[in-house]
């Protein structure tokens, strides 16, 4: 293959990857930057919604997009369970007892799934359609990549259009922006908050099921990415979609690149460039001063 | 109400002193009878377990690497997820000290390990301590994960993801050998540590300087109003709670007498977090509970399966949360509070 060629490849690689961790770290930002909850169990839901999708495929035989559905409604439908009974009486608690909090759920997700699923990593097979090569005129390329990409700039789209274009959208920034602002004016800010952190977690558990092809799904999932995640929604921007959006293609890409030519401690760089990057701009790359 | 308008003079300084208020602030950094129970009951586990020895000697060095975390976390309100970073600089200047040839005598090498650890302390909070909030949450794992990977990558000197095996590490004091079979020396050694640097972070929290700290978790603005140097004295406290946590990663790293990866991991990080919060943070003694109650829990319940350990941590975790905020020492003193009530109600 020639360089150019090369580099092309290597560029959607990392888009897709980037794809799959934009899908699961949206919901995080958004939820984080309404409420300041610092939820380090949003890569739980993830884990939790690839295995609801992985397992009805394998076990329960329902194709790729059915099962995707079902696992965004079930993460969905629990998210917003655990959020009545318990987060949100943590929503003024400190930092601290949220970040006690959600290792605490964490770890009961882990010990769950070992319990009734089992601590192997769950086999994960591409339908026919999307497996196989893609001939893009210039190059082939792997079909479910391409499909990847494609489903990111549309939820990117969708989102940036419910937020730009919506009521619902329009108090979400305003509360993003000044929560006590918007809460004497009115808005709904727990009702908002639960209906984004039900959609949040939806998100998720489609990306754990989108990236269980590359990224595996064993019960370690929730904590192996978590930092991942945090890195995602930091550098983007808390509250920002399009930030995260453009913070995790850059991951992808970066570590899909550096794990290529350094396999032996290239993500020493993704750290680094983190560090500078936050030191540079402490509210990320689109996050506004001051919220 | 009026003492505290009147000119200032003897009188009104004594009358001052005799308000309830005032005698509890003067008092507050009295010993107490109990603060002698710790120790008691760390010699009681020498003679009386002695097959307990190596466990216990785990169980101290967790206790001063969450009392080193109180000092950054519990007193000056800085929230880290990073603070394994300084756990396994201790640690690896041991390792790498020792591992070389180049310095074996125990009780130098900690006093080395804690100057590295104090080193990196220095460096990052220099430039951490700007942020807070999510972005310092992010700066110290990120802080921690690039020395992991540093040490990762530095394979030929630190052995890389197989650590540094069979330290050499010299008897203490020239005489009391470090013995794998019986942890004897290894917890006396390990306990004495403990206590001179217990003493010391005591004596820092109820100094002025401790009071500050204090002051500027609770409301920096307020605190820089006054006129504190908030940044300079965060920085410091960071690297003093830099410099203990590298006792603690030597201490670690001399009484296993060896050094792996997992003294730089997140999981480690995550753990004197959760040891430190259970056990009530910003107390000084919420490390000792913490890290007896979770070392005591991992040990009974990892026994029966290692899965029920990870439930039973998660169900804790998730109830202290919810329930005892100020951990397990924090509830006792939320249960005094109900039993005065209920007992100066009619």
């Amino acid at each position: 293959m020639d360089l150019a060629g090369n580099f092309v490849s290597i560029l959607l690689g990392g888009l897709s990857a980037g794809t799959v961790l934009f899908i699961v770290s949206v919901g995080l930002s958004v939820t984080m930057g309404l409420m300041g909850f610092v939820n380090l169990a949003h890569g739980a839901f993830a884990m939790f919604g690839g295995y609801v999708i992985v397992l009805a495929m394998n076990r329960a035989h329902i194709g790729f997009g059915p099962a995707l559905a079902l696992g965004f409604f079930a993460t969905a439908a629990l998210s917003v369970v655990l959020e009545r009974l318990f987060y949100r009486r943590l929503y003024r608690a400190g930092e601290l007892d949220q970040v006690l909090f959600t290792i605490g759920l964490i770890f009961i997700f882990i010990a769950g799934i070992t319990i009734t699923v089992g601590p192997e990593s769950q086999p994960f097979e591409l339908p026919p359609a999307l497996s196989g090569q893609l001939n893009l005129g210039f190059l082939r390329y792997r079909t479910y990549s391409i499909f990847l990409i494609v489903v990111g700039i549309l939820i990117v789209l969708g989102i940036w259009l419910v937020f730009e274009r919506t009521r619902i959208g329009a108090q979400i920034r305003a509360t993003v922006d000044n929560r006590r602002m918007a809460e004497s004016l009115g808005i709904n800010v727990d009702r908002l908050f639960t209906i984004t952190f039900a959609f949040g977690s939806g998100m998720a558990a489609l990306g754990g099921g989108l990236g269980a092809e590359f990224l595996g799904l064993d019960p370690q999932y929730a904590l192996k990415y978590l930092v991942y995640f945090l890195i995602a929604v930091s550098v983007g921007g808390l509250g920002s979609v399009v930030g995260v959006y453009y913070a995790s293609l850059l991951l992808g890409v970066l570590d899909f690149m550096l794990k290529l030519y350094l396999p032996k401690g290239g993500t020493i760089f993704i750290y680094a460039l983190t560090i500078l990057l936050l030191l540079w701009r402490p509210q990320g790359l689109f996050g506004r001063k001051g919220t | 109400m009026t003492v505290a308008v009147s000119p200032a003079g003897p009188v009104a300084a004594k009358s001052l002193l005799d308000h309830p208020a005032a005698r509890v602030l003067t008092r507050r950094h009295h010993l107490r009878w109990w603060e002698a129970l710790p120790w008691i009951a760390a010699l009681g586990l020498y003679f009386g377990f002695p097959d307990y020895l190596s466990f216990g000697t785990e169980l101290l060095i967790t206790i001063l690497f969450a009392l080193s975390l109180d000092l950054a976390l519990g007193y000056a309100g800085i929230i880290t997820l990073g603070h394994a970073a300084f756990f396994g600089a201790g640690a690896y200047t041991v390792g790498l000290l020792a591992f070389h040839g180049i310095w074996t005598e125990p009780i130098t090498s900690l006093l080395l390990a804690a100057v590295a650890a104090a080193a990196i302390g220095l460096a990052s909070g220099l430039v951490l301590l700007r942020t807070t909030g999510l972005t310092l949450l992010m700066l110290t794992i990120c802080t921690m994960t690039l020395l992991g990977e540093a040490a990762n990558m530095a394979h030929d000197y630190t052995g890389g993801f197989d650590g540094l095996p069979s330290l050499p590490i010299a008897p203490v004091f020239g005489v009391f050998e470090f013995n794998p079979l019986y942890a004897n020396t290894q917890y006396l050694y390990t306990l004495g540590v403990l206590f001179i640097c217990f003493v010391f972070v005591r004596t820092l929290v109820y100094s002025p300087f401790g009071q500050s700290l204090t002051g500027i978790r609770e409301n920096a603005l307020r605190m820089h109003a006054v006129g504190t140097p908030v940044r300079r004295r965060l920085v410091i406290c960071y690297t003093m709670s830099a410099a203990i946590a590298g006792i603690a990663g030597a201490l670690w790293a001399q009484t296993n007498a060896y050094v792996n990866l997992s003294v730089l991991d997140l999981d480690r990080s995550a753990t004197v977090l959760i040891v430190l919060i259970v056990g009530g943070y910003g107390r000084l003694y919420g490390a000792f509970i913490g890290a007896v109650v979770y070392m005591a829990l991992e040990h009974f319940l990892a026994q029966i399966y290692p899965t029920a350990w990870q439930l039973g941590l998660g169900l804790l975790l998730v109830a202290i949360a919810m329930f005892a905020r100020n951990g397990i020492l924090g509830l006792g003193g939320v249960l005094r509070q109900r039993y005065a009530t209920w007992r100066t109600a009619p």
